[in-house]
């Protein structure tokens, strides 16, 4: 598919159809792709890769292209079209300024994970199969591509497009719909004595380093300028100062991507500490789902979100204490 | 007043009142001489729908044990919808102080209107009540905001 | 002197060394691998290569607290922050990370001496352990640096059934004086063989053959001004993962907290990827990501080493190319640059 997408980038670099492609720039060390942008036909021919290591969502970087000069081919998975659906929505991207084609996805690997396998010193991995092949320097591995996916393919959307132009490799292989329900370990959270999850978010944010790896890959987070970077305000962006500030900025975090957020995962496949910040996300896509009907971010760019609408009928405040543990 | 017995612990309380019903009611509950307790500091508000997330936050760095926020009934918002837009806010956000493990008796949402001073003498009173069950926040706190 | 001790009896080693002085060394805590406080609960993972955050924190912490201030009675006073007058020991370093240790020393002990970190450094002993299994990230070799054999105050090795023990400096002798009931004394050749294998994967490892010349031998200009940095910095996402988990990133920025009573100054680790970095009562002098981007690297590659004896402040422990969410690195910049081997 990697041929196909570049020859076909080529021809619209060619007959001027966009003036640069957003795509995915061959890394050294044969998983450390990086997202660039290509100006040419040779540089796409050099450079341009395509595989199960493209995890970056390229919708957050048209927020940035989408106000240059021209148009922009951008590739997008499947669910990376949700982030971009839902920027649309909130006016960050010209729809007009981009070209869009959907590519096929098989589900994108998780480094962290092949590393944790044990296998080090990695050259290559060869990702085609159902089983990685991982060239290393203590010789060759074996693991199979299921147990080395990211946590968001584990509760991937499915292989639809939500906006394109066209659509390159789409549903080739098998179309794998969610494979476990995404809300499982909510649930299990959930059903914790208070103090129980207390212990666990506690243990989970204390290794906050204030990096801000996930507010700046997330595509929903697209404040010009985000509270936590005020300088008219005694909490620092940067500093690990105490607990409460870990607590406080990803709260607030979520609580501002609350209904804009489509789950794409980047927050939890940037962070350096391995963070599970989806189970926040999640938390919240839970409850607007059981309070205020399903709703699913970046499906469509016309309706209002959950938290910029409401009904007389609303649950009260209330129902949290009421609710119980289920 | 029920302080006395409990002297060793003094909660501090926040209440976010809106400006057109809730602070009123406060006022009313005032000039009809019921009582609350002292630890309630009121926060004046124009519209519940002004109190964001981190307000309530802050005001649990800031030393609170617990944060209520008062406004309108449900479709007498002195603009309109505000107050609806508060009640999915505070719905969510305390749901996910629960979730992190914050107890849920620390927040609480109470609609009270500009001619329910009882009302707000007798959500005050119990709210502090639930405080004192609950005892210090140390699950929101921010140990330089402490005394040391 | 060479000593050994046995691996599964280590517990009762860091017991010993816990009983004079804090320990520090690589704990795992809900998944991921950090340098921490030990404690008999604590979960000591010496196998990871390498922790999320370097040993950085054990002596210039992400935040420290400068002095506070209290206002009694309309008096006010100033309390400055004790300095550390505890030994303590860094168990578990990485040669690359004891090298970054010196890179640190020659910022902050220069005059003026930082009396924070100088306190912290007076303090502590180093045992570093030698990298068994070096990994693709990995090119300390580049930077001059043997991880088969680190250069701390004590290096250890893991071979076989035993953990091998020695001195290398006065402080490492002390700490060997206060555990010697643990230690037996062994044969200097026991480690030979593992040391032979080590350097040999290292030899194998993709990054290990790179070429710094060109970052000595360009005009600091012309590096400066090449118009590479503007195609490089575009997939940089401006988040501070690089520097935060980079062991030689020394930037601080000093900030007030406003505590109950009065005013807390502390200083925590700042990042040249930020948009406030470096900003002043007039602005700030780096206005595009870009710029910032250029600082990062033209520190580490250029600046760095002309202020210090062509001294590089990259030591190839390779955090920031596994952590990066763009998948951009240093060494990325060192091949685009000129670099390549």
């Amino acid at each position: 598919m990697q041929r196909e997408l570049m020859n076909r980038a080529k021809e619209l670099l060619i007959d001027e159809t966009v003036v640069r492609v957003l795509g995915w720039k061959k890394g050294d060390l044969g998983y450390n792709h990086e997202p660039a942008y290509f100006d040419s036909p040779e540089e796409l021919e050099e450079n341009f890769v395509y595989d199960a290591f493209c995890g970056a969502n390229l919708s957050k970087y048209m927020i940035e292209a989408g106000k240059q000069e021209g148009k922009t081919l951008v590739f997008l998975k499947p669910c990376d079209t949700y982030s971009f659906n839902q920027l649309l929505k909130e006016h960050r991207i010209k729809r007009e300024n981009t070209y869009i084609i959907g590519v096929g996805c098989r589900g994108n690997l998780d480094i962290d994970k092949i590393k944790a396998a044990g296998i080090k010193g990695i050259e290559s991995v060869d990702a085609d199969g159902d089983m990685l092949k991982v060239k290393t320097v203590y010789g060759e591995k074996e693991m199979p591509f299921e147990e080395a996916l990211l946590e968001r393919c584990l509760a991937c959307k499915g292989k639809t497009h939500m906006v394109y132009d066209e659509l390159i490799g789409a549903g080739e292989k098998e179309e794998a719909g969610p494979k476990g329900n995404r809300f499982d370990r909510v649930s299990e959270l959930e059903s914790l004595s208070p103090e129980e999850r207390f212990a666990f978010w506690r243990s989970e944010l204390s290794k906050c380093i204030r990096c801000n790896a996930c507010r700046n890959a997330c595509p929903a987070c697209s404040c010009l300028k985000c509270v936590f970077d005020s300088n008219q305000f005694d909490s620092n962006q940067k500093a690990n100062a105490d607990t409460f500030e870990e607590q406080m900025f990803h709260i607030i975090r979520a609580f501002h991507v609350a209904g804009r957020c489509t789950d794409c995962g980047e927050c939890s496949r940037v962070c350096p500490q391995g963070i599970p910040l989806h189970l926040l996300n999640r938390k919240f896509i839970k409850d607007i789902n059981t309070l205020y009907g399903e709703y699913q971010a970046g499906e469509d760019t016309d309706s209002l979100a959950p938290l910029t609408n409401y009904t007389f009928e609303d649950a009260e405040p209330g129902i949290v204490a009421e609710r119980g543990r289920k | 007043m029920q302080v006395e017995n409990k002297k060793e612990f003094q909660p501090k309380i926040v209440a976010f009142c809106c400006n057109w019903c809730s602070y009123a009611g406060a006022d009313l509950a005032g000039s009809s001489r019921l009582a609350y307790p002292a630890d309630v500091k009121i926060i004046r508000v124009p519209c519940s729908c002004r109190v964001n997330p981190m307000f309530i936050l802050r005001a649990f760095q800031r030393g609170a044990d617990g944060v209520i926020m008062c406004g309108c009934h449900p479709g007498d918002c002195h603009y309109t919808t505000g107050n609806y837009y508060a009640r999915r806010r505070m719905t969510l956000l305390f749901s996910m102080l629960d979730y992190l493990g914050v107890e849920h008796g620390r927040t609480r949402v109470e609609w009270v209107s500009a001619a329910e001073g009882v009302k707000f003498s007798t959500v005050m009173n119990e709210f502090v009540e639930k405080i004192y069950s609950l005892g210090e926040n140390v699950r929101l706190e921010d140990l330089r905001c402490k005394e040391s | 002197m060479m000593y050994k001790i046995d691996q599964a009896r280590l517990g009762e080693l860091f017991a010993a060394i816990a009983e004079k002085k804090d320990l520090f060394l690589p704990v795992k805590k809900a998944d991921q691998t950090d340098f921490a406080l030990w404690t008999k609960e604590a979960e000591v993972d010496l196998d990871t290569l390498r922790t999320v955050k370097s040993p950085k924190d054990c002596f210039f912490p992400q935040s420290e607290t400068l002095y506070n201030t209290s206002l009694e009675e309309g008096k006010l006073s100033i309390d400055a922050a004790a300095l550390c007058d505890r030994d303590f020991v860094v168990f578990g370093m990485r040669a690359c990370d004891v090298q970054a240790v010196k890179v640190l020393d020659n910022v902050f002990l220069a005059d003026p001496v930082d009396t924070y970190y100088a306190a912290r450094r007076e303090h502590a002993v180093l045992v570093a352990g030698a990298c068994h299994e070096p990994e693709e990230t990995c090119f300390c070799k580049v930077f001059g640096i043997d991880a088969a054999a680190p250069a701390a105050d004590v290096a250890t090795w893991r071979v076989g059934e035993a953990l091998y023990w020695k001195a290398l400096t006065k402080k490492g002798e002390a700490l060997s004086e206060v555990v010697k009931e643990h230690l037996t004394p062994a044969e200097e050749s026991a480690v030979e063989e593992a040391q032979t294998q080590i350097r040999s994967i290292i030899d194998k490892l993709p990054y290990s053959h790179l070429k710094l010349d060109v970052f000595k031998e360009t005009p600091m200009m012309e590096l400066f001004d090449s118009d590479r940095w503007e195609e490089m910095y575009k997939p940089c996402l401006a988040c501070g993962t690089c520097t935060f988990v980079c062991p030689t990133c020394q930037c601080y920025d000093i900030r007030d907290f406003k505590t109950k009573d009065g005013v807390q100054r502390y200083r925590c680790w700042d990042s040249c990827m930020y948009s406030d970095f470096t900003m002043m009562a007039h602005g700030n002098m780096r206005t595009s990501q870009m710029q910032r981007f250029r600082q990062r690297f033209m520190h580490k590659l250029v600046y760095y080493p002309d202020n210090y004896e062509g001294m590089f402040s990259c030591v190839g422990c390779g955090r920031c190319v596994s952590k990066c969410p763009a998948a951009l690195n240093i060494v990325k910049v060192i091949k685009t640059m000129g670099g390549e081997g």
